[in-house]
């Protein structure tokens, strides 16, 4: 593997095994510079392994992982990895302007250097007027924002941010959307891990899907849709009555049941009517019909035969 | 109301912090102080005493020999071999500066002419000669015990001696015994002499307020002292609150590990061991802090001579709170909940504290015991502490303390830190 330092991560046929789980197994990824890569799967697919093991928390069991060119565990690494983790990692007792100095200190940023970067932060987090409020005494989004922001006291080229929207409100996560987007204007090299299929949609230029420790399609949104499911729609149609009528015949006829619906792929609108008829032939009764386009929701149903959210 | 119990009971058993604190501390302490207080024969402390013979007479020969007899003493008339070379016996100078220095908490001095009127029935005789009991103060029991114990072997090991005062008294004030009775009562003198000194003594029970030989009781050791105990209890308890508020503050690596802050940390330039380090300075400075706190407050109210003992305080205050916090990061770093650090931490600290004198002073316990508080650091500072406030010892002479308790924090540090690795990387 060659060492290129402007690219901000590569990783190479990472393997992490937890007892006889295996969290990672077999990654090889790249981000580009400047690049916004999501990455998307359900609860437990590996995405917070992969990012602990960039992170450094991690040791992976094989795999090699290069961060501009130096080893994720090394202090050349670290100064220019920013790390927005899944929990609010934030000292409750001290005010948010207090937890962004502790972090930046721990970075090695002292004076006037460090009180710029708390400015900077707090500015970025729109924390500003609370810069002096405990964070014991914020609300769930702001937490979730000063969380961001000290990630990013030392001014990273790379973030990786793990699900940084958990538990928050419409509002907040729209306040965090912007923050992150700000991120992509000045050009930052992001890895952004998500189970909200909308949210990879609207941050990221790349999707890579995890599941079961792999990535099992990388692309961009469009690209990944198209690879599934090509030209092709998504009928939707809720039957009423017994699931031990239903699932059977829906699968015989190449669909798949979610929560009660089940979902066929059609080439051509007009397949619906046959589709209907044959389903009102065996008995079923039909109570919704809807037609739409497959997105990254309907990717993961077709790669995995769940749901991202299961 | 049964769902209630059944409830409660299901949480108990599955929380084994509740459990083993509910259980197994009250019997673990029920066994600490049975072993301390129950009269075990076995295990009952033998008072130390330091004896000092400068008359070498038959009379005090006797006396000494008396006192060895006692088998609630250990009597020492010269300090233990070094190197195997028998040292010399204990002179009055000698023996107050083994008192003063914690060697017995007692020394007895017979003076030169005791043994020309070694007994008196009369308080007010100023002829017999003054047995001089050095004792230190912190041991309220010991000298009084002794003090006792001289007037009961002095009838026991000297009935001739008794008997024949008794018949000067008896002679002054009837006019006299005949020469027959005289010869009679000399002859019955002569056989209680010679059963004495044949070893066939009688075992008559002490008669403490007796006072028929003159003993002056000094305290050389707290003799200026304002409030005696307080500078012990300062300490005492000081060190035992003290690994209290360090395995709780220690216990800050546990929230933080829980809410992700830990990892945050690591994963920034700081590493376990200076993450460690930084919490161990910042806990030994609260633990300093407390004590600075308490012993002001003992000066303030309890009349502690702090001010004049700030060099030695600074010495055994740095060394017990390095001690101290060095405790608490390896409480911390075992446990994996704050329930479980409370519930060990609890269990382990009283355990230090019951055996390594917190609660009753270690001269109080039995022998085996007292070796056993030598394992605590609640020991140590204990004793560091009390050459200072109590013995006006000078720093040189903490050296023992305060190598045990660096050597204490730095073990406790080096385990701490290799049990934290499970913090570092998955």
């Amino acid at each position: 593997m060659t060492c290129d330092t402007s690219l901000p991560l590569r990783i190479d046929a990472l393997v992490k095994h937890f007892g006889q789980v295996n969290a990672v197994d077999g990654i090889t990824l790249e981000l580009r510079s400047g690049e916004c890569l999501g990455l998307l799967g359900p609860n437990g697919a590996g995405k917070s392994t992969l990012i602990r093991s960039i992170v450094g928390r991690v040791i992976p069991d094989a795999g090699t992982i290069l961060i501009f060119g130096a080893k994720a565990d090394s202090t050349a690494a670290r100064s220019t990895l920013g790390w927005v983790p899944q929990e609010l990692a934030l000292y409750p007792r001290l005010t948010c302007r207090e937890n962004l100095r502790a972090f930046g200190r721990y970075h090695g940023l002292s004076g006037p250097v460090l009180e710029q970067a708390v400015a900077r932060c707090l500015g970025w987090s729109t924390l500003t007027d609370r810069a002096d409020e405990l964070v014991k005494n914020l609300s769930g989004g702001m937490k979730r924002r000063l969380n961001m922001a000290a990630g990013l006291i030392h001014q990273p080229k790379l973030v990786l941010m793990d699900e940084p929207t958990v538990g928050v409100d419409p509002q907040s996560r729209h306040n965090i959307f912007e923050m992150i987007e700000k991120l992509r204007g000045e050009g930052m090299s992001l890895i952004y891990t998500t189970h909200y299929m909308e949210e990879a949609e609207r941050l990221c230029d790349r999707i890579a899907i995890v599941d079961h420790g792999k990535i099992i399609a990388l692309g961009t949104s469009e690209e990944l849709v198209h690879n599934a499911f090509g030209t092709r729609s998504q009928v939707l149609v809720h039957f009423g009555g017994s699931p031990e009528r239903v699932i059977p015949w829906v699968a015989a006829r190449g669909g798949q049941t979610t929560d009660g619906i089940a979902q066929f792929t059609i080439a051509h609108p007009v397949e619906i009517a046959s589709l209907l008829e044959d389903s009102a032939k065996a008995g079923l009764e039909l109570v919704d019909v809807s037609l739409r386009k497959p997105n990254l929701e309907s990717v993961f149903l077709h790669l995995t035969g769940r749901e991202l959210r299961d | 109301m049964f769902a209630i119990i059944r409830t409660a009971m299901v949480s108990l058993r599955r929380d084994r912090g509740a459990l083993s604190l509910s259980f197994i501390l009250p019997v673990v302490f029920f066994s600490i102080f049975a072993v301390i207080f129950g009269g075990r024969r076995d295990t009952t402390p033998k008072i130390r005493v330091l004896v000092v013979d400068e008359d070498h007479s038959r009379a005090s020969g006797r006396l000494v020999q008396g006192l060895k007899q006692e088998g609630s003493l250990v009597v020492k008339t010269r300090p233990n071999p070094v190197n195997d070379i028998e040292q010399p016996e204990y002179t009055a100078a000698t023996a107050e500066t083994a008192v003063k220095e914690g060697t017995a908490p007692v020394a007895v001095i017979i003076p030169h002419g005791f043994g020309e009127n070694p007994i008196s029935f009369s308080p007010a005789d100023t002829n017999r000669a003054t047995i001089q009991l050095l004792k230190d103060s912190s041991d309220m029991i010991a000298p009084q015990m002794i003090s006792g114990l001289l007037q009961k072997v002095a009838m026991t090991s000297m009935p001739d001696l008794m008997a024949d005062q008794g018949s000067k008294y008896f002679d002054q004030s009837t006019g006299g015994l005949t020469r027959e009775q005289r010869d009679r009562l000399n002859e019955g003198i002569r056989h209680l002499r010679e059963r004495q000194e044949s070893g066939a003594s009688t075992s008559v029970p002490a008669n403490e307020g007796g006072g028929i030989i003159a003993v002056k009781a000094r305290a050389v050791v707290g003799e200026n002292k304002n409030n005696p105990m307080v500078s012990f209890y300062a300490a005492a308890i000081g060190v035992m609150f003290l690994l209290f508020t360090a395995s709780g503050s220690a216990g800050a690596l546990l929230d933080e590990a829980e809410s992700g802050t830990l990892d945050r940390v690591l994963s920034s330039r700081v590493t376990m061991t200076s993450l460690l380090l930084g919490k161990l300075t910042y806990n030994s400075l609260l633990a300093f802090s407390q004590l600075v706190v308490m012993f002001l407050w003992g000066w303030a109210v309890f009349k502690l001579d702090f001010w004049s003992h700030i060099p030695g305080f600074m010495v055994m205050g740095v060394c017990t709170s390095v001690a101290v916090a060095s405790f608490g990061m390896l409480l911390a770093s075992i446990c994996r909940t704050r329930a479980q650090l409370g519930a060990l931490s609890t269990l382990v600290i009283l355990i230090m504290s019951s055996i390594g004198g917190s609660m009753f002073p270690r001269f109080l316990m039995p022998e085996a015991m007292q070796k056993a508080g030598l394992l605590t650091i609640n020991a140590w500072a204990i004793d560091g502490f009390t050459k200072i406030f109590w013995r006006d010892e000078p720093i040189s002479h903490l050296w023992p303390q305060v190598l045990v308790l660096v050597a204490i924090a730095i073990a406790l540090f080096l385990i701490a830190r290799r049990v934290a690795r499970r913090w570092e990387v998955a």
